[in-house]
Order: structure tokens, then C-alpha cells, then sequence
């Protein structure tokens, strides 16, 4: 298992500068922050602290994980190609898909432990302070889940601008833009369809199922319809409602493998 | 023939609208080790990328132990040692060595190796702190993990003091003397004149001259020099020899490999009258010279 090897050194380089303890810190701060500043609603909605927690946290959680996960992989192959170990790394009998494997399975295992631990923290005084039900555990869960799967997707998309660029301070400067792109001015441009359409076949039709097609959109709606409080919570009722419940899961599941898919074609591309 | 490694017939590489490799043929054999000379830029680095699989050859053909470059078997086959090796800074030299040995599939004696390119107090430290020359030889103990048929080491001695480089050769003959095929790219004349079989000078992307020394020096029919102190009298020794004098007491010929004997015997003749000779073949710094400004054809 030769991406067990991979994984391996790459995790220990996570470790060893300090990616997995800064990661996990932020984490762990922004989760705790918004459960005290969120604290409030909870009397006035009719839900438990928790919930409301999760709520603030899966806001949270769509900048923050496709952040973090980027800024972990953009340097994934153009630094190994700017330091000139590329190309020895190329020349062992590991294939190229071997290879972003194991640095896939380093990079999603140090996400999951900064998920889980900082949302976990969070959710745990949440619930200490505030009470928790079933319903609101399973949300934080999905939260953790879901989280992993969207830094996934963005870790094999940091991959692909890694292998597409020529240096390191390239990759993180696409990062950075694809971070904007769909995290902040995908929606803007729906946003201003959904306006400008003012309530027609647009907007009832055609806009859900762009939404959905972005995993950060993706994302939001799975935590928030598949919870009702968490919707209540969130307000955000309407856009979830108008889609089939498989549609969030799927997109979230597809994108993973085909950002691997994308980062694996650009990366055959690259001679070190 | 079995004992052909590596075999290039006809490799020609365009890069844009450039072609960076003329037809290029060079063989290696089992325990062979070849230089391969040349310029920057005269495409010795493609070359070995191409060996390797790194990048896309366009025509012509290249066997690595019969396999083909870039395949699973020829990449099992082929210990590389990149110039100006690189690693990553965080991890320690025990940790870089056992991710190579796995991805290699090798069960190696670690420490050992380590030991043998003279890293063993270095072990566990990151290769951050190692100096050139020490992360040079890391690179080198990664050349050794398993027993590669075919090795490429592309500007080994950059950044080795003097003792390292006679480590490093010593470590090559070993290598050789298991029956690895060694081609070593290099700049270092004096080094690799005296410790390779055969020398492939490369030039604007042509192979122009693959021989031995001494069949190298045959064909570019380079004169030796030689030179004569008198005792008293340079001018008779000009006289005698029909050399040109250098000095009040010294006379320098130059003379074909065949002629040499015949003069020695002339300046012997000539008894008390000579004080000193020195004979300088010619090395292979006046043989690069040569064939790397050789027009091409």
C-alpha cells in the first residue's frame, strides 16, 4: 500500500509545522465564539442551545472548510516541484494517483480531527449550557460529517490549481480565487438571477438546482433541510424545500471524486 | 545482448517548435559507467527525464532493462539521484530514507545505509538542518535502497568537498561493481576522467562523440605536449626537435600519439644537453573542448 506510505510522511509533516494543531485552534476558537455570541434566539425560536449552535457553525463551517482544506493543498505539488523533490518522488514506482491519494488521506484525516474536535468542543459546552435533544446531536454530527466531505471536495480542487500552476505562490493565489468563486461570488451571481428574475421560471425552476450544483450551497442545504429546527433556526426553509432530499447528499458525494478526477488529469500533466 | 540496461536508438524531443534531442543513440551495460558531458542546455537533463518517464519522447526508442520508460518495472529498475537533490525540510533523514524504501517495495537496512554515506549522526535529525552536501548524500543512500540495474545521477558532486566526492566515487564503483549501469551527467572533467569506462559528450541536443578516453582522443587526433629543458642551449634543441621555445632554457613540442616514441628517442640522444621532460597527453578538458565546438554535421 504505497499511498499508506504517503499518507503517512505527509501526516507527520501536517504535525511537524504545526498545520494540525493551528487548524484544529481555529477550529475550535470560531466554534466556541459563535456558540456564546449565538446564544441568544434559543428562548424565542423554541429550541435548544445546541441547535442553534449548529446552525452558527454550519454558516461558519462553509468558509471555514473550504479555507482551510485550500490552504493545506495548494501547495500539495507545485512546492514539491518548486523544491525540486517532485521529480525524485516521480521516479519511484508510486503512480501519480498513488501519490495525491496519499497526501488526500493525510490532508482529510487532519481536517476530520480539526472538525471533530472543534465542533465537537463547541457542541459539547452547548449542550452543557443549554441542553441538547436527539435530533440536535444528530445535526452536529452531520454538521462534523458534512464538513469533512466539503474540505474534501476543496482539498482535491487545491490538488488541481497546485498542478496547474507554475509555483507555489500561483497555486495560492487560484486558491484564494476559487475560495471566492464558490464560497462568496457564486451566490452573489445567483442572488442577483433570483432579483432580477423577480419570482419566475427562474427562480422556481432553474435556481435550486444551481445551487445545489455548488458543494458550498450544497452543503448549507443538506444541514438545514434534513433538520427542521435547524431551519427554523437558520430561516432558510424555502430554498431547501424546493428539491428532492437526495439532491445536497449527491452533490456533496460527487464532488469529491470529481475534484480527484480533475486534480489527477491536471497532475499527469506536470513534468517536474 | 542481455546486459544492455539501457538502450536509447533515434530519441528525438521537441519542446514548441525547439528540438531539444537530435536522434540520440547511447547504450549502458550491466557494470558499465558512463559520463555524459555537455553544456547547460545541451540536453542532458532531458535526456534522463526522458529515461525516466518524466516526460513525453518523441520519437525513437528507449528500453530501460527491456521495460519502458515510466513503466512500473523500468521505475523498479532505475535509482535516480536528481541535481541538487531536495527533500522535505520537516522530516528526518530515517523517515524520508523508510518513505523511499516503501514506495520501492524494499525491506533496507535503514541505519545502515545511512551509515555507509557517512550520515549516521544525522539520522534523526530533519533535513532541514542538513547542509548541501549532506542532503547530497541522503540523496545518494537513496541511489542504493535496493538494487537498482540502472542509476542516473545527474550532477552528483555538486556541492561535495573533496573527500566526499572520492566517498561518492567509491560508493559508484561499488554500484557498478554489482552490475548497475551508472551514467553520470556532469561538469567535473578532471573527476569523471579517471572514474568512468566511457565518456558521451552531448551538444545542442546531438550526441557528438561516445567513446573511450583514449578512442576519444584517437579520432580528434589531439597532439600531446611535450616539454624540454635544456641544460645550456635551448637553440639546439629547437634545432633538433623543431619545437617552439618557450623560454631561455625550455622548448615546447607537440607531436601526434604515433610520433611520440620517435622524438623521446631523439631527446635521449641528445644525452647531457636536455635537463628535464615532461609529457602532457591530452585530457580530457582539451577533448571537450574539442568535440563540444566540433561543427555539426
Amino acid at each position: 500500500m504505497r499511498f499508506l506510505a504517503i499518507a503517512q510522511a505527509e501526516m507527520r509533516i501536517l504535525a511537524r509545522n504545526r498545520w494540525l494543531f493551528m487548524a484544529t485552534l481555529i477550529m475550535v476558537l470560531f466554534a466556541l465564539a459563535l456558540t456564546f455570541a449565538g446564544s441568544a434566539p434559543t428562548g424565542t425560536l423554541g429550541v435548544d442551545m445546541l441547535t442553534v449552535s449548529v446552525t452558527s457553525m454550519t454558516t461558519l463551517s462553509v468558509y471555514l472548510a473550504p479555507l482551510l482544506a485550500l490552504m493545506m493543498a495548494f501547495d500539495a505539488v507545485a512546492g514539491d516541484a518548486e523544491r525540486g523533490s517532485l521529480g525524485l518522488l516521480l521516479s519511484y514506482p508510486a503512480g501519480r494517483g498513488e501519490i495525491l491519494l496519499g497526501k488526500f488521506s493525510a490532508h482529510l484525516a487532519a481536517l476530520t480531527i480539526a472538525m471533530t474536535i472543534g465542533f465537537g468542543t463547541a457542541g459539547a459546552i452547548a449542550a452543557y449550557m443549554g441542553g441538547a435533544g436527539q435530533e440536535s446531536v444528530l445535526a452536529l454530527l452531520r454538521l462534523i460529517g458534512t464538513s469533512v466531505l466539503l474540505g474534501g471536495v476543496f482539498l482535491t480542487l487545491g490538488y488541481m490549481v497546485s498542478s496547474l500552476a507554475k509555483s507555489a505562490t500561483a497555486a495560492a493565489g487560484m486558491a484564494a480565487g476559487l475560495w471566492l468563486i464558490f464560497v462568496v461570488l457564486y451566490d452573489l451571481g445567483l442572488l442577483g438571477a433570483v432579483v432580477m428574475d423577480s419570482g419566475g421560471w427562474f427562480t422556481e425552476t432553474l435556481f435550486p438546482w444551481l445551487m445545489v450544483a455548488n458543494p458550498a450551497d450544497a452543503f448549507r442545504l443538506w444541514n438545514i433541510a434534513s433538520s427542521e429546527s435547524v431551519a427554523l433556526a437558520s430561516g432558510m426553509v424555502g430554498a431547501a424545500s424546493a428539491l428532492p432530499s437526495w439532491a445536497a447528499p449527491l452533490s456533496l458525494a460527487v464532488w469529491p471524486l470529481l475534484g480527484f478526477a480533475f486534480a489527477r488529469l491536471a497532475f499527469r500533466r506536470v513534468e517536474p | 545482448m542481455t546486459d544492455k540496461i539501457l538502450e536509447i536508438q533515434g530519441l528525438v524531443k521537441d519542446r514548441g517548435q525547439t528540438r531539444v534531442l537530435h536522434g540520440v543513440d547511447l547504450t549502458v551495460s550491466a557494470g558499465e559507467r558512463v559520463a555524459l558531458l555537455g553544456h547547460n542546455g545541451a540536453g542532458k537533463s532531458t535526456l534522463i527525464k526522458t529515461v525516466l518517464g518524466l516526460t513525453k519522447m518523441g520519437s525513437g526508442s528507449v528500453k530501460i532493462a527491456g521495460h519502458k520508460p515510466g513503466s512500473g518495472a523500468a521505475r523498479a529498475d532505475t535509482a535516480f539521484l536528481p541535481e541538487a537533490v531536495s527533500f522535505h525540510p520537516a522530516l528526518t533523514g530515517r523517515e524520508q530514507l523508510t518513505l523511499f524504501a516503501r514506495l520501492a517495495g524494499q525491506k533496507a537496512d535503514i541505519a545502515g545505509l545511512l551509515e555507509r554515506v557517512g550520515l549516521a549522526d544525522a539520522l534523526d535529525r530533519r533535513i532541514g538542518t542538513y547542509s548541501k552536501g549532506m542532503r547530497q548524500r541522503l540523496g545518494l543512500a537513496q541511489v542504493l535502497l535496493g538494487k537498482p540495474k540502472l542509476a542516473l545521477l545527474d550532477e552528483p558532486t555538486s556541492g561535495l568537498d573533496p573527500i566526499s566526492r572520492q566517498d561518492l566515487y567509491a560508493i559508484i564503483d561499488e554500484l557498478a561493481a554489482a552490475g548497475c549501469a551508472v551514467l553520470i551527467a556532469s561538469h567535473a572533467l578532471t573527476e569523471v576522467e579517471a572514474r568512468t569506462d566511457r565518456i558521451a559528450i552531448m551538444r545542442k541536443g546531438h550526441l557528438v562523440a561516445d567513446d573511450t578516453l583514449a578512442g576519444l582522443s584517437a579520432k580528434a587526433g589531439l597532439r600531446t605536449k611535450m616539454r624540454v629543458r635544456a641544460t645550456a642551449d635551448a637553440e639546439a634543441l629547437v634545432q633538433v626537435t623543431g619545437g617552439r621555445r618557450m623560454n631561455g632554457a625550455s622548448v615546447e613540442i607537440e607531436i601526434d600519439a604515433a610520433g611520440k616514441m620517435e622524438m623521446l628517442r631523439k631527446i635521449a640522444e641528445m644525452g647531457g644537453a636536455v635537463a628535464d621532460v615532461d609529457i602532457t597527453p591530452p585530457r580530457l578538458e582539451d577533448l571537450y573542448r574539442f568535440y563540444a565546438k566540433e561543427e555539426l554535421h
